[in-house]
């Protein structure tokens, strides 16, 4: 068994060992988690955008059948810190006190005010009807402009401003000298709606707690188990070491997990206070006031250029809505993106500033790429108007203007350097793979005959930096954590094997892809791989999940952990084998002497010898181990160009995705049946925000799209068939060749919908529809238009 | 308190509900059969359908007392004696699953369409899970893999 190790795991299609629990319901979501004497919380929400409180009586609740405990913020202010913000993006940006429940002014529409406990969730929900509470309401803030304006209310009013925080970045040329002496320049504003992020398990919390020792054990559907567990110490102030946080089976994130939550905290701070176990569910409707949202920008773009078509500058002015609130990393979102803009573009100048601003709405912070999205679909949307201003095929502009294949590594306009790419393959095999020129042609003869169903063609180059990222360059952002990743390998005496990882997946199949990874180094079959993580306890370090870096940091740390491994077991077959190390080869998990290949040890074999310890060399330890803490190099670079058709019916609005195709460079592969998948969920997302989702508020500031009946996720018909497929640049700056892919479709798919629908209709005249762009907006834009 | 006697895959619960108690959470909370997740409040998302005599529903739109008398089928009584059924093994062989979280839902949903329906396109795959949301997977795969079990011709 052990002499026929698979080899080259790496690259093979493995269908994932994750599925075997989920398809049979075997799962361990938080919300299944069950213990002896289990009280549920629940919570009650403000139903104003803003308003003081002015009394809160939760006693009537604990007259309700079945309720144990009942808390207003003020009963649970004290021993509760402010939620934290990990990202101060600026010196002097307004960081105001987030309190994981309202002591005397709300802020958003669900804010926490008050909470039961029960024993069970129908008999805590019934309670919260009982909590009286006054308000006295505030005027809402929503408009972005409006919100900096001397005159306007404040959601903070001890900090005397709306304003969070002003960031810019200037690099290059001053950009009004290259506007006055560019030949063309072209300006526009885009809206990022905003955006609930829909996992679809919602987020859930289980604490239980130990008296005797003070000890607590979190559960919770969280992406960060690690980052959590610190926070959780500081914002409650129990000890780091007698928290554990465990993130069982997670029903998915996209960022909305990348969070830490009152929640959380409160969930701790009633167990703490009633020594019981306690349970918090969200329903959805709860989680679209209480998770927090994505994008919510306004983006005011503006390029320079020459007639030729050569990117002469580009200037992005952001408003960005924070929300009411600074959650983790929130200010941080659109900095992310700041460095995008320039996206795979050569230039002589950029300027940009973001301006965050809070309003009275549900916090933002990440969700699905993060900042990069808005900045692709910007300089994407704007590539396209300046094509249509010079008469250029917008395949054509971009190729004018990106970095060539030949010229990596590239340092970008905004200070990045690109490790490798090739942005002429990949559109060259996505141009080929569309039919480009033929669609073009159909496009033409509709647009001759006046069809009232038109074609449009979208395109999409982009760049993305994923793998977060070299620990010194994120304290230069000022982002308060690191950037490493940490794994082990724990060699067991039967030869099987365990990667620890502090990553912590919540569908992207790291147990697969890990196993996949450390069986190569070690030679080792692929079912002798156990992967742990998401428990502090069994996986004590790391920097967990979320923007593309868990394998490009995370797998690249279990490749040189694995790595350790090989190098001690080297020791102690070179001992055995009586021969020197350098005569020794390894292949296949086998350890033999170069020239005999008679006098040969497996590598377990050496773990079975560490675990007898009777024959190893003098003053080695005991053990093949090993321990890797990976701080990168670099951030990496997957690249890609989307091609999407649309038919666009005139008279009804509606949009329909003919063909949409994608070539992703996403480095190395480790396994291509997972890379697909994380394609075509991406996609899903982005096309949705090009088509169908928006949070909606009125002018009370009240989420009208507040459940999942009125908020649009698509489903499967909504969608159209994909056709994805890659290019390969290896990345230079890790192990593996790795790249990333999580976030890779969302940040394309959606600037390559919307040129899809601009291009239908701009015989029309139409050159922007608002995202989602709705049958509704469609229609409006081809008949203002048509009757101009 | 209402009594009421349900069969669960294969086992019959007798049982005193209040007659509010949702099915799933009856599923969920007091039978433990927690295979069957729930990811809305508005009968939306189709995480939480399970078959209810032989028809796929979303146990979150139904009470437990309407299931007295009534067999249930969730995701933990698919396989038998560790055989998986087609549609799981497709499931797991065409990635059509990532965090898992609705993929209960999607096989109850899509064994109903294949009975119903045994050689359907992809257009009616995607039409017949309409009401079952995926967040990770854009669905694709999900189709390839009912459809690779339609051509294999045996139960789902
Ligand atoms: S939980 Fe039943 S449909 Fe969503
Ligand atoms: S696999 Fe995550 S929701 Fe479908």
């Amino acid at each position: 068994m052990t002499d026929q190790a698979v080899q080259g795991e790496v690259g093979r299609a493995r269908p994932r060992k994750e599925d075997a629990r989920l398809i049979t319901g075997q799962t361990n979501w938080t919300d299944n988690i069950s213990v002896n004497g289990l009280l549920h919380m629940a919570i009650l929400r403000s139903p104003m955008a803003h308003a003081r409180i002015t009394r809160v009586d939760v006693s009537p609740a604990l007259e309700r059948p079945g309720v144990v405990a009942a808390f207003s913020g003020a009963d649970l202010a004290e021993g509760l810190g402010s939620l934290p913000c990990a990202w101060p993006v600026t010196e002097d940006i307004v960081l105001p006190d987030h309190p994981p429940i309202a002591v005397d002014e709300v802020r958003h529409a669900g804010d926490p005010v008050a909470l039961v406990v029960a024993r069970d969730r129908y008999a805590a929900a019934d309670a919260l009807e009982a909590i009286e509470v006054d308000y006295d309401p505030l005027p809402p803030v929503l408009d972005l402009e409006a919100a900096l304006a001397d005159d306007s209310p404040l959601v903070h009013s001890d900090k005397g401003t709306n304003r969070c925080y002003v960031w810019p970045l200037k690099t290059g040329e001053d950009f009004d000298s290259v506007r006055r002496r560019a030949e063309v320049t072209v300006k526009r504003r885009y809206v990022h709606q905003r955006l609930i992020p829909n996992a679809m398990e919602p987020r859930a919390v289980v604490v239980t707690p130990l008296a005797a020792s003070g000890e607590y054990t979190l559960y919770s559907a969280t992406q960060i188990p690690h980052i959590l567990r610190v926070m959780m110490a500081v914002v409650t102030g129990i000890p780091e070491h007698k928290i554990r946080v465990i993130a069982p089976d997670v029903g998915g994130g996209f960022g909305s997990k990348l969070q830490v939550y009152g929640e959380e905290a409160l969930a701790l701070a009633v167990a703490r206070r009633i020594g019981r176990p306690v349970k918090w569910t969200e329903s959805r409707s709860e989680g679209y006031l209480a998770t927090h949202h994505g994008r919510g920008m306004i983006q005011d773009i503006e390029v320079a250029a020459n007639r030729d078509g050569r990117l002469l500058g580009l200037k992005v002015d952001l408003l960005t809505d924070m929300g009411a609130y600074l959650m983790l990393v929130t200010p941080g979102i659109p900095i992310l993106g700041a460095f995008m803009y320039p996206a795979i573009y050569k230039m002589d100048s950029y300027d940009f500033t973001c301006t965050g601003v809070f309003t009275t709405r549900t916090p933002t912070d990440a969700y699905r790429g993060a900042g990069r999205p808005e900045a692709t679909f910007a300089i994407e949307r704007i590539m396209d108007e300046l094509a249509h201003e010079l008469g250029l095929d917008p395949v054509e502009l971009r190729r004018r203007n990106w970095i060539g294949h030949e010229e990596f590594p590239y340092t970008s306009i905004a200070g990045l350097t690109y490790d490798t790419g090739n942005y002429e393959a990949a559109t060259e095999k996505a141009l080929a793979l569309f039919d480009y020129d033929k669609l073009r042609a159909e496009q033409a003869d509709r647009n001759n005959r006046g069809d009232t169903v038109r074609l449009g063609i979208g395109v999409s180059t982009y760049t993305e930096m994923c793998g977060l990222a070299p620990s010194r360059v994120l304290r230069d952002l000022r982002y308060a954590a690191g950037g490493w990743e940490a794994a082990s390998i724990r060699m067991l005496p039967t030869g099987k094997v365990e990667v620890i990882t502090g990553t912590s997946p919540h569908g992207q199949g790291h147990v697969t892809s890990w196993s996949q990874i450390a069986a190569d180094v070690l030679g080792v079959p692929f079912e002798d791989v156990e992967v742990v993580h998401g428990d502090t306890k069994a996986a004590p370090q790391g920097m967990d999940t979320y923007g593309s870096r868990s394998l490009v940091v995370g797998g690249s740390a279990v490749h040189h952990a694995a790595v350790k491994v090989v190098d001690k077991a080297r020791k102690i077959a070179a001992h055995l084998l009586e021969a020197s190390e350098q005569d020794l080869e390894f292949s296949g998990g086998v350890f033999s002497v170069k020239g005999s290949p008679d006098a040969r040890k497996t590598i377990q074999e050496i773990a079975f010898e560490t675990f007898t310890s009777h024959d190893l060399p003098d003053g080695l330890e005991p053990s093949i181990n090993a321990e890797h803490l990976l701080d990168p190099e670099n951030f990496s670079y997957p690249h890609g160009t989307h091609l999407c058709a649309v038919e666009v019916d005139t008279e009804t609005g509606q949009t329909r995705i003919r063909s949409y195709v994608c070539v992703d460079d996403v480095g190395k592969v480790v396994n291509p049946t997972i890379v697909e998948g994380q394609v075509h969920g991406g996609l899903a997302q982005g096309i949705a925000q090009a088509l169908y989702e928006e949070a909606v508020y009125d002018d009370e500031g009240n989420l009208v799209s507040g459940t999942m009946a009125d908020y649009l996720v698509p489903s499967a018909p909504d969608l159209p068939e994909f056709t994805t497929e890659r290019t390969e640049t290896p990345s230079t700056t890790n192990p593996l060749g790795v790249k990333g892919v999580g976030e890779a479709g969302t940040i394309a798919s959606t600037p390559a919908v919307v040129n899809a629908i601009v291009d239908a209709l701009r015989p029309f005249g139409v050159n922007d529809i608002r995202m989602p762009c709705t049958p509704e907006r469609v229609w409006r834009a081809v008949r203002s238009q048509k009757e101009a | 308190m209402t009594h009421i006697s349900v069969k669960v895959d294969g086992t019959t619960y007798e049982d005193d509900v209040e007659p509010r108690l949702l099915l799933v959470h009856y599923l969920r909370d007091r039978l433990g059969l927690t295979g069957t997740p729930i990811g809305c409040d508005t009968s939306n998302c189709g995480a939480c359908t399970i078959e209810l005599d032989g028809v796929s529903v979303k146990s979150c739109s139904v009470l437990a007392v309407q299931a007295d008398g009534s067999e249930v089928t969730t995701v933990e009584g698919l396989a038998r004696d560790g055989e998986l059924t087609a549609l799981q093994r497709a499931f797991h062989e065409k990635h059509a699953l990532q965090c898992g979280y609705c993929t209960p839902g999607m096989l109850m949903a899509a064994r109903d369409l294949l009975r119903e329906h045994p050689h359907p396109t992809a257009d009616e795959i995607r039409h017949a899970l309409e009401g079952n949301l995926c967040r990770c997977t854009g669905y694709q795969n999900i189709v390839r893999a009912v459809q690779a079990v339609s051509e294999e011709e045996v139960p789902a």
